[in-house]
């Protein structure tokens, strides 16, 4: 599973704009930040796990197209007024990973906890590991 | 003057974003990725765990700290005086995945704690916080004393 960085991709993943051009920027889904993802697989599964703080349940957007996985979420997230600190700020996530044949593309499920991502992605039945017995004779 | 602390991290962030602007890190500088001191985020050793934003009203004062993925038993927020500190633990990936099937790991994990001097007096029984999609907000109501007082202006 390779990350997807085509130039097409990029265009979208243009980072937040600096703040003197926020008045510019007519869509305000055009700020995102790729969120840290943890990959690993099992004998049956790839699992993608990715934080995604201050996206609730309903925000997040999870697709497959043309082997690409997109993981987009939007963060509900207000900050308080009169700030006294100011540390983060929380917008949209996007992010794009390159799928091989290995994945069988109709079994993928998603589940979100305290803002965390977990996406199961089932592997195909030829790419399962298959023991092959060693017969000692 | 209550403020004094906090303008003390800003002149330590301004020097930061100083350095990093010198050692030509433009993917992190802060005009081109206001984002940089998201601390979950890899890559940026040190830093103060998890990244609050802190503000106030009236009544009240709000903290709010990024960090997801904490198994919820292990959060403890406490105040003693004028001391908030918040720690908890995030999940590390189970114990049975194997080393060598990790593809990537980006997110860290593990034990964490911070804790801070609140600018005003807090009535610590009255202290709520709320654990929501990765974000713990906590509330605590000033003492009257730090609550502003309206003063009337006498024409005469």
């Amino acid at each position: 599973m390779t990350e997807k960085t085509a130039v097409s991709t990029t265009d979208q993943m243009r980072s937040v704009t600096p703040s003197a051009d926020k008045s510019l920027a007519t869509r305000d889904d055009a700020l995102y930040i790729a969120p840290p993802v943890d990959i690993f697989e099992t004998e049956d599964a790839l699992t993608v796990i990715a934080d995604l703080p201050g996206v609730s349940k309903d925000a997040v957007d999870i697709r497959v197209e043309d082997d690409i996985l997109t993981i987009k979420g939007k963060a509900s997230y207000k900050r308080p007024e009169n700030m006294i600190l100011e540390e983060f700020d929380l917008q949209g996530y996007f992010r794009q990973f390159q799928l091989s044949d290995e994945v069988d593309q109709s079994k993928i499920s998603a589940e979100t906890n305290n803002g965390v991502l977990t996406i199961t992605l089932a592997k195909a039945e030829k790419s399962k590991p298959r023991r092959i017995k060693v017969n000692v004779g | 003057m209550t403020r004094m602390p906090f303008d003390f991290l800003e002149e330590m962030t301004r020097m930061r974003r100083e350095i990093d602007r010198i050692l030509g890190d433009d993917r992190y500088s802060s005009w081109s990725f206001p984002f940089s001191r998201i601390s979950f985020l890899p890559g940026r050793a040190s830093r103060e765990y998890p990244l609050l934003n802190i503000g106030e009203d009236h009544d009240n004062i709000y903290v709010e700290a990024l960090a997801p993925g904490l198994n919820p038993d292990t959060i403890n927020v406490s105040v003693a005086g004028d001391q908030l500190a918040i720690s908890g633990e995030k999940k590390a990936l189970p114990k049975s995945v194997k080393p060598e099937l990790v593809h990537r790991s980006e997110r860290s994990a593990g034990q964490f704690s911070r804790s801070l001097s609140l600018p005003f007096g807090v009535e610590s029984e009255k202290v709520r916080a709320n654990y929501e999609n990765g974000v713990l907000k906590i509330v605590l109501p000033k003492i009257e004393a730090a609550k502003p007082k309206q003063i009337r202006v006498q024409v005469g």
